[in-house]
């Protein structure tokens, strides 16, 4: 069932990339068909921009899916540490109204740290849970229950647990975001298994934007887009969350289109 | 220890100080003998039974006052509600200086059984209370190891009560002072050696009441215990012509007595902070259910919910013949006004998922952080309820946190220039990264109003970034200069993100 849903969907990506010629009806009628199979038409899906339009052209709506769930994770040292997609979850989180569930089975997340990047004191909840599998449980209802998003740090994140996610997700039209940290970085390769999310992102930690005087100047982030329901993957160079949750393109990348500049470093080298 | 607790918290600030030895006597027969003697009185060598005359001729000083072992019941119920308010639903008081407590499904909300008997003990102790308290598999056991178990506090892994209470002597069996003194005459010192004679020429000697107890301490025979209900609270109950024992009957009934509870909470105006669910099994054994709520609540729905989420805990064995729903903690819920201008959505209530999740992971593992006044970084958060006030405030932002913090800031091996330098390289956890920018330092002193040793510690903090962009938190404690206020070591704090 599932198999034929993403053929359906491949191969219309594939007929509007090859022929612009496809009358726009068959697709719309195909899209509906689709949403139908796939049931979610009962409720219109909200998306929740970036509001940097390099990254929210590629999403499908424009933006990350409201009643969706979402998967983040550290690249390299940050699989064990999932710092930096601590933050970009954060900076999601922030974006949406009212309050956040964040649930942890290790409790080093630094509260201040959660608050530069938008998210006051005053609104995250936070649940410890013994196990990964009242994690996960404690996710679900979460995601039931009226929070705006739920962030849960997990491990492993079989196929029917993230399918359970993404349908409590739907009844409520909250954001889940489950922040993939795994104890060992040898254990980061379950990162490629199937899940049924929305969008799947990793989070790596690039130099942080130079600056004219010694120190360190705001933080950037390889952003990859690795999975994306009904879209493409791309990546993306980005500035870390401001205060406010929003996360930014460089200015010398914003300025100039990213292929130039690769073209010219190379024609230099 | 308890009436002797119990009179000088009485006393307040007209007791005996603790090092003067406090005896309570009373009348046994026509004797005036030590009911009651405190810590220093047994060190002096006084034990309870002696011969008050006897006692004031042993030792000079001794501070005597007349025994009331009514009033100390009554204070030892008063206990026992307190236990049953804080702990579990099932307590009463076991006279003449107990408490049991059924544990069984509780203990996980005190974030386990060794913690909820340490929390005990020191609770107790800060009231000026000396407790000692045992886990068990049988009310016996439990009883035995509180009174003569080696520590302050005793936890039983389920199933190991026997070698534990093998050991310990006769009179931890809760027998009357007679049978006990007449079976140290027959040279029985433990509870091992009463437990391997036959229990014919026993129960000939001495009656039944040896064997009832052994088997009482070893869980062979159950021991129900007669849960305290409190005055005044708002209970409702139900009994049954025939007993009931499928979950979805336990459910329906169990929304039946919500219904009922909720219209006796509506007329008194309040809302349930706690609610208890007993269970009586025909086999005369209770089991409970406790769910607590953030707010006030009386909504049947909600309520409902949180305890049909928890039958699946109960046993019902052959059947349950009476079940009683208590609020044991209420409150006064007062109608409010919903939010109604039409141009502002109101913001969703959480606080019913709150409730099902901590009755699900317990109630001090949902919490959230509050900013403390403090410049160091670990004490900077607390925790607070997660429905607590919010009083709005935050962190001062203007230097960068770390997403995470270290538990324990982490020793590193770092090459750098004194004082005022970050490294240039730094070894954490075998890796050696090269650092190639830093901010910094960002002083931090000791708070010498906590601790002496901080009077002139400092701690420099640092943000530095490797050749790879990853950004870390580190220290140098001490200023660079004075050895005085640090140890000159770096440490590792936190990991940007």
């Amino acid at each position: 069932m599932r198999t034929n849903k993403e053929h359906i969907t491949g191969y219309l990506r594939i007929k509007g990339q090859m022929s612009v010629s496809t009358p726009p009806a068959a697709i719309s009628e195909l899209r509906e068909r689709i949403a139908r199979l796939e049931g979610s038409n009962a409720r219109a899906r909200t998306v929740l921009p970036f509001g940097v339009h390099a990254i929210d052209r590629v999403l499908p709506g424009g933006g990350l899916a409201c009643g969706g769930l979402h998967e983040v994770a550290g690249g390299g040292n940050g699989a064990v540490d999932g710092a930096a997609a601590a933050l970009f979850a954060a900076g999601i989180a922030a974006r949406t109204a009212g309050k956040v569930l964040w649930c942890v089975t290790r409790p080093d997340l630094f509260a201040p740290a959660i608050e530069q990047a938008g998210l006051p004191p005053g609104r995250v909840i936070y649940l410890e849970a013994g196990d990964e599998k009242s994690v996960l449980a404690c996710f679900e209802e979460g995601l039931r229950g009226g929070f705006g998003a739920v962030v849960a740090e997990v491990t492993r994140l079989s196929m029917t647990a993230s399918r359970r996610l993404q349908l409590a997700a739907e009844s409520s039209g909250a954001i889940g975001i489950a922040v993939r940290r795994w104890r060992r970085q040898t254990e980061a390769t379950d990162f490629g298994q199937p899940t049924a999310a929305d969008t799947r992102w990793r989070v790596s930690v690039l130099p942080s934007t130079p600056l004219p005087v010694p120190g360190v100047g705001r933080a950037r982030w390889h952003l990859e887009l690795i999975r994306c329901r009904a879209g493409e993957s791309a990546d993306f160079t980005v500035e870390a969350c401001d205060a406010k949750g929003r996360i930014a393109l460089p200015s010398d990348v914003a300025d100039r289109p990213l292929q130039k500049e690769i073209g010219r470093r190379r024609a230099s080298a | 220890m308890w009436p002797t607790d119990r009179f000088r918290r009485k006393s307040g600030a007209a007791a005996p100080p603790p090092e003067t030895p406090l005896v309570l006597i009373g009348r046994d027969g026509r004797r005036r003998v030590v009911l009651a003697a405190d810590a220093a009185a047994h060190a002096a060598g006084l034990r309870i039974g002696m011969p008050a005359s006897k006692a004031q001729a042993l030792v000079p000083g001794l501070v005597v006052h007349e025994a009331d072992p009514e009033a100390d019941g009554n204070a030892l119920e008063r206990l026992a509600l307190w236990a049953l308010r804080r702990y579990a639903p099932i307590a009463a008081a076991d006279p003449p200086d107990g408490v049991v407590i059924d544990t069984t499904g509780a203990d996980h909300l005190h974030g386990g059984e060794a913690a909820m008997l340490t929390d005990m003990v020191e609770r107790l102790g800060a009231a000026g209370l000396v407790a000692r308290a045992a886990v068990a598999d049988s009310w016996g056991a439990a009883h035995a190891l509180a009174r003569f178990g080696k520590r302050t506090t005793t936890v039983i892994p389920s199933g190991e009560t026997a070698p534990a209470v093998l050991v310990l002597p006769i009179a931890a069996l809760r027998l009357p002072a007679a049978t006990v003194d007449g079976l140290r005459q027959l040279g029985f010192e433990t509870i091992a050696d009463l437990a391997v004679t036959p229990r014919a020429q026993l129960t000939m000697r001495f009656g039944p009441e040896p064997g009832r107890r052994l088997d009482q301490a070893f869980a062979r025979v159950s021991e129900p215990i007669e849960p305290i209900r409190p005055e005044g609270i708002v209970e409702v109950r139900r009994n049954f012509a025939e007993p009931i024992g499928a979950a979805e009957t336990i459910a329906r009934y169990t929304g039946r007595l919500v219904v009922e509870l909720c219209a006796e909470l509506e007329t008194r105006g309040q809302g349930a902070r706690r609610l208890d669910l007993l269970f009586f099994r025909v086999d005369n054994r209770v089991e409970a259910i406790r769910v607590g709520t953030a707010l006030p609540v009386r909504d049947v729905k909600r309520l409902t919910r949180l305890l049909t989420d928890k039958i699946e805990t109960i046993d019902p064995g052959f059947g349950i013949e009476l079940m009683r729903l208590a609020a044991t903690a209420a409150e006064p819920l007062r109608a409010k006004q919903m939010i109604s201008s039409l141009a502002e959505a109101a913001e969703p209530d959480v606080s019913d998922v709150i409730d099902i999740l901590a009755n699900r992971v317990g109630v001090d593992r949902l919490y959230r952080f509050a900013p403390v006044q403090s410049d160091v970084p670990e004490r900077s958060v607390r925790r607070v309820a997660p429905m607590a006030p919010d009083t709005g405030g935050g962190w001062p932002g203007h230097w960068p946190r770390p997403a995470r913090l270290l538990p324990r800031p982490e020793p590193i091996e770092t090459v750098a220039l004194l004082p005022d330098h970050p490294p240039v390289t730094f070894t954490w956890r075998g890796v050696r990264r090269r650092v190639k920018r830093a901010d910094g330092p960002e002083r931090v002193f000791g708070e010498w109003w906590k601790r002496d040793v901080e009077l002139a510690a400092v701690r420099d903090y640092f943000q530095v970034e490797d050749e790879n962009g990853e950004r870390y938190w580190v220290y140098r404690a001490g200023d660079g200069e004075d050895t005085a206020t640090g140890s000159h070591k770096w440490f590792m704090h936190g990991i940007f993100g």
